[in-house]
């Protein structure tokens, strides 16, 4: 019982509504956002340190007392504070990458409360106990984000925006139909209260299509094969730090959806939902690596990548074992970090060069080395080499595939891993080798710190996740322990009654 | 009574992908609008329909009606109707921009 809890929902949701007031000042709006935004991480960090150290590992608040299966509840378990925490990582660097990049027209209408609003629907959606609950945290955060990648209004964004805003609103139609099904079903949409009552009642034919209409809802927000078409398009439009900022988390939210629905309500009868899930983690990296083979920009590449490590997490929850589930929770913390410096890398050399055609750089590792090697390090942490963190991610993922004998997926998984050092390779030469589009004299490298500050902490976290491997593979098996078993979060919830 | 909203359902769904799979930017918004009706229908028809006696009073009432899938659609209406009005902007500014309200032609390059 803690309504601390409610903090990280509470605290972006009112200083996006704060900075409404001041749309027009953006110095003021600044100063705003960014004291918000750390004071933000400050208290994830802390959720994180005492949902640890707590006996149970479970804390929850039962929003205006009404006790669990009845009214809503929150519930912070170890796997929702670290997503609530690495949120807010991407969501204090990627704010001031925004100061630095994001044009003034931009700021003044309503770039910042929105940007907030958006992490307020993740964290709750990160936070919630309530599968109704869930869809509304889900509607926030997808309309804070429809408004984000339109937010400018380029004929480029309106048109592929469209698509995506449309996807996802068939998504949540279909979300509503699993809602209305489930309750039919089983008479409530507690999601503790849920796993309870499906364990009892068996999982048989009607919840195997819910599960698979869930199944298409989270994918379809997550970027499933053959959910993903609109997600490279939509991608690209927005600014860097907005497209970091989407590439970091907004997939994640439905991959952490079906994370939690498939660990915890979902599991008695993984033969039939769970080989589906491997199925599609199989197909979803393999095209999704091809699409960003047969790519030659940079962002682009970035968003094929984007589905194509979706299909690694994913793979780590279709083999349900605890090392294959620590492997994904690793991987996702890993991921949202490097995948929001590649972005934002990205956003960079668009900056210093102006375009984001690979063809049209060139030499930028003589004019700005740091940009270069930082961007390698953290290129070849995406691509997995040791000792940095996307090695020992891929690394427990495929060694419990092995370990379950299926030898398919690990196939995909190494292949995709070398075809993805093969277009990052081909990023980092086409745009830092050959000869510099850019005069060395004119070179400003106040201008270059100015935008590598923001990026310079993420790169250090992946260096630091991957060296500091044992603790945080620890940490991960922790959680993997903790969602493995449905008990816990079942009496942690409904337990006090 | 189920019967008959369920058939009612289901036409609506099958109008919604119809429209969705058309080429006008405006049908596809009125698409989705329809879908999103089908899903508040079948989340009412899902709590029982016409029991006709008040929401749950006092422990021993013998019959009641489920008060809440009616919350549920109606937080959902409220959500799909904001939804709406915000697609409906984008398509007028799409068609502004753009001068054309045919997905085919707003498909881009493939060089793009």
């Amino acid at each position: 019982m803690s309504n601390f809890l409610m903090l990280p929902i509470l605290l972006p949701m009112f200083i996006g509504t704060l900075l409404i007031f001041f749309a027009k000042k953006h110095k003021l709006q600044r100063v705003i956002a960014g004291t918000a935004a750390i004071a933000q991480l400050g208290v994830a960090i802390y959720l994180g340190y005492i949902v640890y150290v707590d006996a149970s590992q479970i804390i929850t608040l039962e929003v205006g007392d009404w006790s669990a299966p009845f009214g809503i509840v929150l519930v912070a378990d170890m796997l929702a504070t670290m997503m609530v925490l690495l949120s807010s990582i991407v969501g204090v660097v990627c704010l001031f990458f925004a100061f630095k990049t994001i044009h003034s027209e931009r700021e003044k209408f309503y770039f910042y409360p929105f940007y907030f609003f958006l992490l307020t629907g993740v964290n709750g959606a990160f936070l919630t106990g309530d599968l109704f609950n869930l869809f509304v945290f889900f509607e926030v955060m997808l309309i804070a984000s429809y408004v984000l990648i339109v937010h400018g209004g380029t004929g480029y964004q309106l048109r592929e925006s469209f698509k995506y805003v449309v996807m996802n609103m068939v998504a949540s139609a279909f979300f509503l139909v699993g809602l209305a099904l489930l309750y039919a079903t089983t008479g409530t949409l507690n999601m503790a209260d849920l796993a309870e009552r499906v364990q009892v009642m068996g999982q048989e034919g009607i919840l195997n299509v819910i599960a698979i209409v869930f199944l298409f809802v989270f994918g379809a927000k997550g970027a499933l094969f053959p959910l993903y078409f609109w997600l490279p398009k939509s991608y690209y439009g927005p600014p860097a730090a907005i497209s970091a900022l989407f590439g970091g988390l907004l997939t994640k939210v439905g991959i952490y959806a079906i994370i939690r629905m498939f660990t915890l309500i979902f599991i008695h009868n993984t033969g039939f939902t769970h080989t589906i899930i491997l199925a599609l983690a199989g197909a979803t990296m393999f095209f999704g690596v091809l699409g960003a083979v047969s790519q030659f920009d940079f962002k682009r590449i970035l968003s094929y990548h984007i589905i194509s490590q979706v299909g690694y997490m994913v793979m780590g929850l279709g083999i349900y074992t605890q090392l294959a589930l620590a492997g994904a929770i690793y991987y996702i913390a890993h991921h949202i970090i490097v995948k929001s410096a590649l972005f934002l890398f990205a956003g960079a050399t668009e900056k210093i060069t102006g375009t984001t055609d690979l063809k049209k750089m060139g030499g930028l590792l003589k004019t700005h080395p740091w940009v270069g090697w930082l961007f390698f390090i953290s290129a070849m942490s995406l691509a997995g080499i040791p000792p940095l963190s996307g090695f020992f991610s891929k690394f427990a993922l495929i060694l419990s595939a092995i370990q379950e004998q299926s030898y398919v997926i690990v196939t995909v998984a190494l292949v995709v891993g070398i075809l993805t050092l093969f277009s990052m390779m081909k990023i980092f030469m086409y745009a830092f080798w050959g000869e510099p589009t850019i005069p060395v004299e004119k070179v400003n490298r106040k201008e270059m710190f100015s935008l590598l500050r923001p990026i310079i902490p993420l790169v250090a976290l992946t260096v630091c996740l991957g060296f500091f491997a044992e603790p945080v593979f620890q940490y991960s098996l922790g959680v993997a322990d903790q969602i493995l078993d449905p008990a816990n979060y079942v009496n942690a919830v409904l337990g006090s009654k | 009574m189920e019967i008959l909203i369920v058939v009612l359902i289901g036409i609506l769904f099958s109008v919604a992908t119809y429209l969705i799979l058309t080429k006008s930017l405006f049908r596809v918004v009125l698409g989705t609008v329809l879908i999103s009706h089908g899903a508040h229908l079948l989340i009412l028809t899902m709590g029982g329909l016409g029991v006709g006696s008040a929401p749950l009073l006092g422990e021993e009432a013998s019959s009641y009606t489920d008060p809440l899938p009616q919350a549920l659609i109606l937080t959902a209406i409220v959500i799909s109707f904001g939804m709406t009005a915000l697609l409906l902007v984008m398509t007028y500014r799409t068609y502004k921009v753009h001068q054309t309200d045919d997905l085919d032609k707003l498909r881009g390059r493939s060089d793009e």
